[in-house]
């Protein structure tokens, strides 16, 4: 046998190891991004669930570009997220919400606590806006042009330290 | 001190927690049509959680899960092919939602590989049996 041969085996445990290392220095990415950033949002309407109106599709393509926010009264990553949206619609950002799998009161109750920062809020009950948006969780934000097409999908809270990006992807989406 | 914990514990509320909704109308309802509910249920077997990533939707408790199996059983109700329902899901989550092997080409090492190493193992045995002939 040649010695080139002989050395095969542990050139191909250095090349295991080479890979496991590297996988474990950079983690794969777990978040599921939608796929229809670039499309217009799928047609849906979806009823009221507080003393604001509900939310459909038509109402997301009216000339300017708003944030829609899927959240939750059940979500707590939310609390925070909600007063980050009040300091956006104080800017002039207008945002509507999605309201995953609520109940009137506990959502009155959320609001009433937390600030409401929205237009309208449409009650997705059974998560189905959700699921047809792309989206795999509470919360979520998908930023809407002007014509109703998705220009970007936030996953996750959107941060105080998100705002100036938030602002800038608004101001891409004009 | 104790006291405090225990109380601190008994009202804790989970950071992820689920809605106070009950699950969803088909979420854990069979269809009454039989043949309707096996192409549901087979389907359900090969869609991935969005939650629990590395379970399939027919076997995740969590609620999303439960609300893409309504999805699911109320387009197979309504008629629609499971490749359709499965196609619409991957145009939202990519083919990552689906655990069937894909014929794209990046599933192509996938249906290759067998055929590669059954061809490496006949060249291998062809080469000891002429070694042998040899003697």
């Amino acid at each position: 046998m040649s010695r080139a041969i002989r050395f095969a085996p542990l050139a191909l445990l250095l090349l295991v190891v080479v890979a496991l290392v590297w996988r474990l220095a950079t983690p794969s990415n777990s978040t599921v991004s939608s796929k229809l950033e670039g499309k217009s949002v799928p047609a849906f309407a979806l009823p009221a669930i507080v003393a604001k109106p509900g939310l459909s599709s038509a109402d997301l393509a009216t000339g300017k570009p708003r944030i829609v926010n899927v959240f939750a009264s059940w979500c707590v990553p939310c609390i925070t997220e909600v007063h980050v949206l009040q300091e956006l619609k104080s800017r002039g950002v207008l945002v509507d919400g999605i309201a995953v799998r609520d109940t009137p009161p506990d959502l009155a109750d959320f609001l009433a606590h937390n600030g409401d920062p929205y237009e309208r809020i449409g009650s997705d009950a059974e998560s189905r806006v959700q699921i047809a948006l792309g989206s795999s969780g509470v919360p979520e934000s998908f930023i809407v042009d002007g014509h109703g097409i998705i220009r970007y999908q936030h996953i996750g809270p959107i941060e105080a330290s998100d705002a100036p990006m938030i602002m800038a992807k608004l101001e891409q989406a004009r | 001190m104790r006291r405090l914990a225990l109380l601190l514990a008994l009202t804790a509320q989970p950071l992820l927690a689920d809605s106070n909704l009950p699950p969803a109308y088909w979420a854990n309802r069979q269809l009454p049509d039989p043949k309707q509910e096996a192409r549901a249920e087979a389907l359900m077997e090969e869609l991935r959680c969005l939650v629990c990533q590395g379970q399939s939707i027919a076997d995740s408790d969590a609620e999303l899960a439960g609300d893409m199996r309504d999805l699911v059983r109320r387009r197979i109700a309504a008629g629609e092919k499971p490749a359709a329902v499965r196609g619409w899901l991957i145009q939202r989550y990519g083919s990552w939602i689906s655990y069937k092997p894909t014929d794209e080409p990046a599933g192509w090492p996938l249906w290759l590989a067998p055929l590669a190493l059954l061809g490496i193992g006949a060249f291998l045995i062809r080469r000891r049996i002429r070694m042998k002939a040899r003697g």
